[in-house]
């Protein structure tokens, strides 16, 4: 199958969750309520979060033919995503300042004068379109770090948690060699040993990443246990799998919304830190800074490149981060505004 | 108490054992010494070459432990070379692994200790402040500042910084490092200065949570009814036993300040440890990186140690046991 295909899948199955998501969430009071109480005190935030999704969503939608990609004829046979198509006419030779006429270096008439927004790359590419595609680079990695860490930690920090015993020791042990290991030494060895596939660089974030969380699902289990519901639940002859599925996990969620959040922006800015190494994903905003670092030392320099890089990556982050503080305030118990 | 301390000593030993084991199955068997020896010497080499390389590094016996081989073999040789800081020649350009750690190990130190201090000096009473004027607009606004300040990429930092005060207001030199202690404070200013400002937003943000945490208890409440003033308060109560969590962040800080900084290091040209790990992840030299992760799980399980038994020096209640 090709990617485009599975790419399509992909954005059908992820409208599909949210949409089940926000109706599972319009039936529960409780985080009816949250949501209702977080877009309150965040709505610029969010809205800026959902316009970077609507993006990247727009960016993984995409099929083949139907569009005349200027002189290149190769594009016509591959796969062109929704926003591919909306700057399909934006081609350029080098480098133009945003809304020039003319070419940056040497002057000559632009095809399309005026018209990019943020100017153009060394090779003549918009600067706000690889901007906008930076969109769907981060969210991937943010997202699929966090599916395949995220349910790792649960699984581990669940058992032993739970179970305790020699499964706890072993978890506590495997948690304390990672952990041990520096943080950004380990991620760029796994890369180096893995390949630098975006499959493999969301992989070594998730081995990285996981232990932080597995560590408070962990003691959050270990509290959870012996509360008199669960007791009470052990009593009545409640299996464990079910025990743990509808009295530990549940308990469990509000952790896992906001261990997403905050982790997301943490990976992002790892990945920007990896392009700089030379191992980060392609097309991604830590990439374009990378690149533009010699553009600053030209004369005149080109400044636009990493200000649409740079503004891009920012922008989401920051909304990311309020996002996540305003989550975490509303749904930790041990909040300092609700304490106040 | 010595029980326990020779107990957090085992554990810390087993602990270092778990991440060299981790460390070998990463570097010799998901990649070989031949893959290793390919990357150094090119694709096209006949395999005499490649032999040859593998005997000249030490890559030449078979990996596990097995007949003939219970004590002659890479598992047993790693931890044997690893335990005993023998770490060999680079795979890139066999210099001492070893000798390049001990020359690194300066620098970075220049580099990470004034930064450590400083960002210290800078962000608790920074975060005192802000949780002494807590609900009120100068703790909003400090720390929508240090969500803005943690929000932008630590690369924009460094390319701003060095466009700013080296290329447009000329202040201090770009990049570069020198021994003589006087002059090399011209070339540490820039770097700590972006550590700064780097780090401060997510430093301040962690002191402010725990110093409210602290200052919601019920004792806290007891001084503030007995009319104890606010400054007094923060200072002798809330600073004092908020000192747990602060130690563990601080003291598990300090390990990590020998391997320096990746980042600072090779934007500033400072020739430390950052700047050779740097090297050795472009020039695919895995033997410095295996040793630097190893290092780096070193201090980290002294820190861990002397943390731990610190607890029972701040708080009386910790009983080591």
């Amino acid at each position: 199958m090709p990617d485009w295909v599975i790419s399509n899948i992909v954005v059908a199955v992820l409208v599909g969750v949210i949409l089940g998501l926000s109706l599972a969430v319009r039936r529960s009071r409780l985080w009816s309520e949250t949501f209702r109480d977080l877009w309150r005190r965040r709505r610029l935030a969010i809205a800026v979060v959902a316009a970077y999704v609507g993006v990247a969503l727009l960016d993984s939608v995409a099929w083949v033919g139907g569009v005349e990609m200027g002189e290149d004829a190769v594009a016509r046979y591959q796969a062109q995503s929704v926003l591919d198509r909306l700057f399909a006419d934006s081609q350029e030779r080098s480098y133009s300042a945003p809304l020039a006429d003319g070419e940056f270096y040497g002057g000559q008439p632009l095809r399309y004068p005026g018209s990019h927004l943020l100017g153009t790359d060394l090779i003549g590419r918009d600067v706000l379109y690889l901007s906008l595609k930076g969109a769907r680079v981060a969210l991937l990695i943010g997202g699929l770090t966090s599916l395949l860490a995220i349910p790792l930690a649960l699984l581990f920090g669940i058992s032993a948690g739970y179970f305790g015993g020699r499964i706890d020791d072993f978890v506590f042990f495997l948690m304390s060699t990672l952990a041990s290991m520096p943080g950004l030494l380990l991620l760029i060895a796994l890369i180096m040993v893995l390949g630098k596939s975006t499959l493999a660089i969301c992989f070594a974030l998730a081995v990285t990443g996981w232990v932080g969380f597995c560590r408070v699902v962990r003691g959050e289990t270990f509290k959870l246990r012996e509360l008199e519901y669960v007791s009470a639940a052990r009593a009545l002859g409640v299996s464990e799998p079910r025990i743990i599925m509808r009295h530990i996990l549940p308990n469990l969620m509000h952790l896992v919304i906001i261990t997403f959040v905050l982790m997301f922006s943490g990976l992002v800015l790892s990945e920007a830190i990896l392009s700089w190494l030379g191992i980060g994903v392609d097309g991604s905003w830590g990439q374009m800074i990378d690149q533009a670092r010699d553009e600053l030392s030209r004369d005149p320099i080109v400044w636009w490149n990493i200000a649409a890089a740079g503004g891009a990556l920012f922008g989401l982050i920051l909304a990311v981060n309020f996002v996540g503080d305003a989550l975490r305030d509303t749904l930790d118990p041990r909040t300092l505004r609700d304490a106040e | 108490m010595l029980a326990y301390v020779i107990r957090r000593i085992g554990y810390g030993v087993l602990v270092v054992f778990g991440v060299l084991l981790f460390l070998f199955l990463l570097f010799f068997t998901v990649t070989t010494p031949d893959d290793v020896a390919r990357k150094a010497l090119g694709e096209r080499v006949p395999p005499a070459v490649i032999e040859q390389w593998k005997t000249n590094h030490g890559y030449d016996k078979q990996l596990f432990p097995g007949p003939g081989a219970w004590t002659d073999n890479m598992l047993v040789d790693h931890y044997w070379r690893m335990l005993t800081f023998d770490f060999g020649r680079s795979d890139a350009d066999d210099v001492p692994i070893l000798d390049r750690i001990k020359s690194g190990m300066g620098p970075s130190l220049m580099l990470t200790l004034p930064l450590f201090v400083l960002s210290l000096l800078v962000a608790l009473p920074l975060s005192l402040l802000v949780a002494f004027f807590r609900e009120t607009y100068i703790d909003r606004t400090g720390v929508v500042l240090a969500v803005l300040a943690m929000s932008v990429s630590i690369l924009l930092y460094i390319i701003g910084a060095q466009y700013l005060v080296g290329r447009v207001l000329h202040w201090f030199p770009i990049s570069g490092f020198d021994s003589d202690p006087r002059v090399v404070l011209r070339f540490l200013a820039l770097p700590i200065l972006v550590g700064l400002m780097a780090g401060i937003g997510g430093d301040l943000r962690f002191y402010r949570t725990v110093f409210l945490e602290e200052s919601n208890t019920d004792y806290v409440r007891t001084a503030r009814a007995k009319g104890c003033g606010e400054a007094r308060i923060m200072s002798r109560h809330v600073f004092r036993n908020s000192l747990i969590p602060l130690l563990t962040r601080v003291v598990l800080a300090i390990p990590f300040l020998f391997m320096g900084s990746l980042l600072l290091e090779s934007f500033f040209g400072i020739p430390g440890l950052g700047a050779i790990t740097v090297d050795a992840i472009q020039g695919n030299d895995f033997s410095v990186l295996r040793t630097m992760v190893y290092i780096g799980s070193l201090l980290f399980v002294a820190g861990q140690i002397v943390t731990d038994l610190s607890y029972g020096l701040v708080d009386p209640r910790v009983r080591l046991e």
